[in-house]
């Protein structure tokens, strides 16, 4: 018995599917990708699925007031458990079908989670989740870089000196947060050998994205995609630039798009031309200076950024993704 | 193992512990999922059910959650998509799943759960306090206490009964005492498969189960906008779980010839001038010195409460008026409350307040990190009772009974 859906791949915009599952209802903000990303993730998946919603921005924006946008089934779950919902709806779910309680079907479970909710406070339950390969589940990570919703505070996965709440720009220190991005999905990548597929996407390249969920969704066992979501409210700057600042986090390295299938790596567009050396990364400060969470970054700073990506897509064994390499003399 | 012999699904006796009784419970009940974390007393329960389950006795998955809050969160969602499940934890593993703990009651989710009564850290004792348990006293769990192993099998069915009747859909957990009852052998009366079926019906969310024929959206959030509504739905709840306790105990004594008494079960109370009032194990002491007491001419008895959520304060009204002296036993505390007393004291005197006669209600604490209650301290607590009778007001309230002087 397998509860994995198959897919055809999307190939372009327009010939995505036309139904929306995430629709209006929600009270997000003007440019808000995390909330285009739940549209992208529900559109892909499709109607026969079942969404767990961790507590966020795509908790409260979206539920706000006793209403929804959501036509397929949704759930809150709490800020750390987006893991456990996911895990505890499909092993539900399996459980009734082989005792013959519900109907035998091929059901999506998607777990929808921040990047406080997954890789700081929920981290533990979603490791956990993607232990067990007897369990068909997705768990999608949107990354807007910060606790967006509660006021933008700093999480693990907000970037080196960006200004949040709870690292304000200050006379003595004008650098508050000086830990560098957390590499989530290449953790649950390198972390879990049952875990069959592994992605990075991002809003600003929505067939890819809405692919990758797919490809997600028809593997058995549980599936991991982390997709960054610009944010005008927490990065500060015009909403109408959304797209174009993913496009700009991609093609300065301080994102990668990829994906991991049965150990196998692949990159997309535009990290592909950048690994295989086809274009050339964009400066970072030409990113950063788009954005007021970094005005206040001297000359300094952002040679810091750069030569820190340098390092990171030149130094690595795999570039972008995981930094160790089997040192000189050691394998046979 | 006495588990692997018993004949799941047939009625016959056998010795065995709380922990098996309440395995035996959950695949006559045909839980489907099950979550597990290591934290004594409790996990025994998880021990024997993994056994059942790699024997081919049961039919269900157990999930090693990697923490409580998971192993609750897990639970939680399988119950909202359709499962019938069961977890549990003690002390500060409990404690660990307070918020998913908290958040179950309010989405009407009829998980049940045992407590295996354990005090909570620090220091990290092993031995039985009730604090744990009564933690989720105040957020909509119904809460009961059991004192024997037959009375834990039991109560795990009333428990699915009670939670999973769509009037209800609050979870429910049973407190069992940390070793005196989830380890202690007893002979316990396994019922047929048949009996279990009869009283309990499967497990149906209707219109809340999160599917996709029924595309809801569950917790949405809200504000003052519809929260004391929402609360209030969770009242009412709690208000009607009290008569479908009542009734399911009405059909339980019907199927299988226990749980006569819904609430409480009174010992030597007839004739009673004092009553001590307590719930769980520490009934096996307290009724053997009642009856040393009774011989030596004392007119003492005793009252074990089971349903703490709902509490039937009415009842307990009646029951307690009766008598010039209430003496309750804590095997908790409540730092800094009214009087400085437990938590059990409080809520009987509470429920006294309106009643016609008051008895005169004082408070014993002990029994702590699962210390035994001696002959010596029943002895301490009527002769407390009996200088308020002599007396005709309460000198001292609340008593630490068998606690070591400075």
């Amino acid at each position: 018995m397998t509860m994995t859906m198959e897919f055809e791949r999307i190939r372009g915009v327009k010939a995505a599917p036309l139904p929306e599952m995430y629709t209006s209802g929600h009270r997000t903000c003007q440019g808000c990708d995390s909330a285009l990303n739940c549209r992208y993730v529900a559109k892909a998946a499709g109607p026969r699925s079942i969404v767990l919603g961790a507590t966020g921005c795509m908790y409260v924006a979206n539920t706000s007031y006793y209403s929804t946008p959501w036509a397929i089934p949704w759930m809150h779950t709490q800020l750390g458990a987006t893991g456990s919902a996911v895990l505890g709806v499909a092993v539900s779910l399996k459980v009734q079908m082989r005792k013959g309680k519900i109907k035998n079907e091929p059901i999506n479970v998607i777990g929808i989670g921040g990047d406080g909710g997954v890789a700081d406070m929920g981290l533990s339950a979603v490791s956990a989740t993607l232990t067990w390969p007897e369990y068909d589940s997705l768990i999608v990570m949107y990354d807007n870089e910060s606790y967006a919703n509660t006021g933008v505070q700093v999480s693990c996965q907000t970037p080196y000196g960006a200004h949040t709440t709870f690292s304000p720009v200050g006379t003595v220190k004008p650098i508050m947060h000086k830990r560098w991005k957390k590499n989530t999905a290449a953790m649950m990548a390198a972390g879990h050998p049952e875990c069959r597929y592994v992605a990075s996407a991002c809003t600003a390249y929505p067939v890819d994205l809405m692919n990758k969920v797919r490809r997600a969704l028809s593997i058995s066992g549980p599936t991991f995609v982390a997709i960054l979501c610009p944010c005008p409210k927490g990065w500060d700057f015009d909403p109408r630039y959304s797209h174009e600042m993913g496009e700009m986090a991609c093609k300065s390295g301080m994102w990668a798009n990829w994906e991991m299938e049965d150990g196998k790596l692949t990159f997309q567009t535009p990290t592909s031309g950048i690994i295989k050396g086809m274009v050339q990364r964009m400066p970072v400060a030409d990113y950063l200076l788009r954005q007021g969470r970094f005005d206040h970054l001297r000359k300094e700073d952002f040679d810091h950024i750069q030569k820190q990506l340098d390092k990171i897509w030149g130094e690595w064994g795999i570039p972008a993704i995981l930094p160790f390499k089997v040192a000189e003399g050691e394998l046979a | 193992m006495v588990l692997e012999k018993a004949k799941i699904g047939e009625e016959h006796e056998a010795l065995m512990s709380g922990c098996e009784a309440i395995a035996v419970a959950l695949a006559l009940a045909d839980v489907d999922v099950l979550t597990g974390y290591p934290i004594r007393p409790y996990d025994t329960v998880i021990n024997f059910i993994a056994r059942l389950i790699a024997d081919g006795q049961m039919d269900a998955d157990l999930i090693h959650a990697e923490g409580e809050h998971s192993q609750f969160e897990i639970v939680k969602h399988a119950c909202v998509s359709g499962a019938r499940v069961f977890t549990g934890s003690s002390g500060v593993g409990w404690v660990f799943a307070m918020e998913p703990l908290v958040v179950t009651p309010p989405a009407r989710i009829p998980v049940v759960a045992i407590c295996g009564n354990r005090a909570v850290d620090d220091p990290g004792a092993f031995g039985c306090e009730h604090n744990d348990q009564y933690l989720v006293r105040d957020i909509g769990w119904m809460i009961c206490w059991a004192d024997t192993a037959q009375e834990a099998l039991d109560l795990i069915l009333m428990s699915y009964r009670v939670a999973e009747d769509p009037r209800v859909f609050l979870p429910c957990s049973l407190g069992v005492d940390g070793s005196f009852l989830t380890h202690a052998m007893n002979i316990v009366k396994l019922p047929s498969k048949a009996q279990v079926d009869k009283f309990l019906p499967r497990y149906d969310r209707g219109k809340l189960r999160l599917h996709p024929d029924n595309p809801i959206s569950v917790a949405v959030q809200v504000n003052e906008d519809w929260l004391q509504e929402l609360r209030r739905t969770v009242n009412e709840g709690a208000i009607t779980s009290k008569a479908v306790v009542e009734q399911a105990a009405k059909e339980f004594y019907q199927i299988f010839g226990r749980q006569k008494d819904p609430f409480f079960e009174q010992y030597m109370t007839e004739d009673a001038d004092m009553v001590l009032v307590g719930a769980g194990t520490l009934s096996l002491s307290v009724r053997a010195n009642v009856r040393k007491l009774r011989k030596e001419g004392k007119k003492v008895g005793f009252v074990r409460m089971k349903w703490l959520r709902p509490f039937a304060a009415e009842e307990v009204r009646e029951c307690l008026s009766r008598f010039k002296a209430v003496g309750v036993i804590d095997r908790d505390y409540s730092y800094g409350s009214g009087d400085f007393g437990g938590i059990m004291f409080h809520e009987m005197r509470s429920a006294l307040y309106t009643a016609k006669k008051q008895p005169l209600v004082s408070n014993f604490i002990c029994g702590l990190g699962g210390r035994e209650i001696y002959e010596a301290d029943v002895r301490e607590m009527v002769k407390i009772m009996e200088d308020s009778i002599k007396a005709g007001t309460v000198k001292t309230p609340v008593t630490w009974v068998g606690t070591r002087s400075r």
